[in-house]
């Protein structure tokens, strides 16, 4: 049997370490132990695919996936968007990209959150949808407030778009966070911080986009996303994807 | 100087932290928002194959249960085929080979039901033992951690495997070995991870 084309090595370095003690929970969830690398198989070289009878096409629009009908989220209103590409710059279509986020006061609906912010009646935090054939996704949201949390005793995450992609294999899995571009807290915040290259920050930080705002309507943001390139087949006996 | 090489960087991982229910699970977070919640049905009605229940716990180097995971699996079906353009094999209608699951709350347990899996084909023609591919994410974890599932009534099998056969510690290996019970006349396969410290899971660079 040929071996499938492999994924690049994750560079480890780029991503944070496990532990990483100014963000105080890591610490007792690191492993103490490396991991083990393994060279690809089969069960990593694969993965989900998602179709789009998997979800609603309103689901991408969270100022109203969750509004009473003729209402929408209160909020600075934003087009999210962006592509997901891999490592060789190409698009990669038709994947699943997930988020979350707080509403403009920084509050969750979440059973957990007890934040004093109020939730918004008419918003939820959650959309999806599926890049198209050329890697793009977009959604309308607003954008989320700053919000406290039990690290030191004044933490405050900056506003950030939690979001969760899937490639076409296992090892491409992948959830990140989406900061806004000039955000002061962003240098302050152990969770940020645990990227030890500040190139890896700006990699996390989404550009204003006037180019795609809609006037009137909706101020934009871009955000792309870069997944794992495979290895061309150079040295391989099997073609791409063939 | 040399020629700069083009790539791009992947996009830096970040921790799901405590709130990942609301985009990956809303049900749990305690709101109804999407026609369908993805991943719960892992293996579809028409899977062959033995249907089994796979249960847990996450502990962190205290031992403590760790209330906040999300859970994602990946596995082949019991012919030991992906359900993936790039699997040569068949895999049923509706069989995903992917379930997403997450703790109680108050507990930390974790469970899911699905088919066992077949053994498939690893590198350089050498079959792998029947497993489970796990990604564990959560709070505090920074980039989600890749562990594999086995069995322990696939004893002959686990022995050949390469990827167990890779863990020069072996003492360790037996962290990633569930373990079989009846219950009700259904069988359960029991998988607690151990993040840190005394027998600690192993985890993967995949």
């Amino acid at each position: 049997m040929k071996t499938p084309a492999e994924y690049y090595q994750r560079d480890r370095q780029w991503h944070a370490p496990a532990l990483t003690p100014e963000y105080k929970t890591s610490v007792s969830r690191a492993p103490s132990f490396p991991l083990l690398s393994l060279e690809q198989s089969a069960s990593e070289i694969t993965g989900p695919s998602f179709r789009n009878d998997d979800i609603n096409p309103g689901d991408n629009d969270l100022l109203h996936n969750y509004a009473t009908a003729g209402a929408s989220a209160i909020g600075e209103r934003i087009i999210l968007h962006g592509r997901v590409l891999d490592e060789n710059a190409r698009p990669v279509p038709h994947v699943l990209v997930e988020i979350w986020q707080a509403n403009a006061g920084g509050r969750y609906r979440h059973r957990k959150d007890g934040y004093l912010a109020p939730i918004d009646p008419n918003f939820g935090g959650c959309g999806r949808t599926l890049t198209d054939d050329q890697g793009h996704y977009v959604f309308h949201t607003v954008k989320p407030g700053a919000y406290p949390w039990r690290n030191w005793v004044n933490s405050w995450r900056p506003a950030h778009v939690h979001f969760s992609v899937f490639g076409t294999s296992f090892s491409q899995r992948l959830i990140t966070q989406c900061y806004f571009e000039g955000d002061p807290l962003i240098a302050r915040c152990p969770i940020v911080q645990t990227l030890k290259d500040p190139a890896a920050v700006d990699q996390l930080t989404a550009a204003l986009d006037m180019n795609a705002t809609i006037p009137l309507d909706s101020i934009a943001y871009r955000f792309d996303i870069v997944l794992r390139g495979r290895r061309a087949t150079y040295f391989e006996n099997r073609p791409e994807g063939g | 100087m040399a020629q700069r090489l083009d790539y791009l960087k992947e996009t830096p991982s970040q921790t799901a932290g405590p709130y990942v229910h609301i985009g990956l699970a809303p049900g749990a977070a305690g709101f109804d928002i999407y026609a369908q919640e993805l991943g719960w049905d892992i293996a579809g009605p028409h899977a062959a194959g033995e249907r089994i229940r796979v249960e847990g716990l996450v502990t962190d180097g205290t031992g403590s249960p760790v209330k906040d995971v999300l859970i994602e699996v990946w596995q082949a079906n019991a012919a030991g085929h992906y359900a993936h353009p790039e699997d040569p094999g068949e895999t049923e209608d509706g069989f995903r080979g992917w379930g997403r699951v997450i703790t109680d709350f108050d507990t930390g347990e974790w469970g899911f039901d699905t088919v066992k899996p077949g053994a498939v084909m690893g590198r350089g023609g050498r079959r792998m033992a029947p497993h489970l591919n796990l990604w564990i994410v959560a709070r505090g974890i920074n980039i989600g951690l890749n562990t594999r599932l086995y069995f322990d009534d696939e004893a002959d099998a686990n022995a050949a495997d390469p990827v167990l056969g890779l863990i020069e510690w072996e003492n360790r290996r037996d962290t990633l070995i569930a373990r079989r019970e009846i219950r009700d006349g259904a069988p359960v396969y029991r998988f607690d991870i151990r993040l840190q410290g005394a027998d600690e899971t192993v985890f993967f660079d995949i």
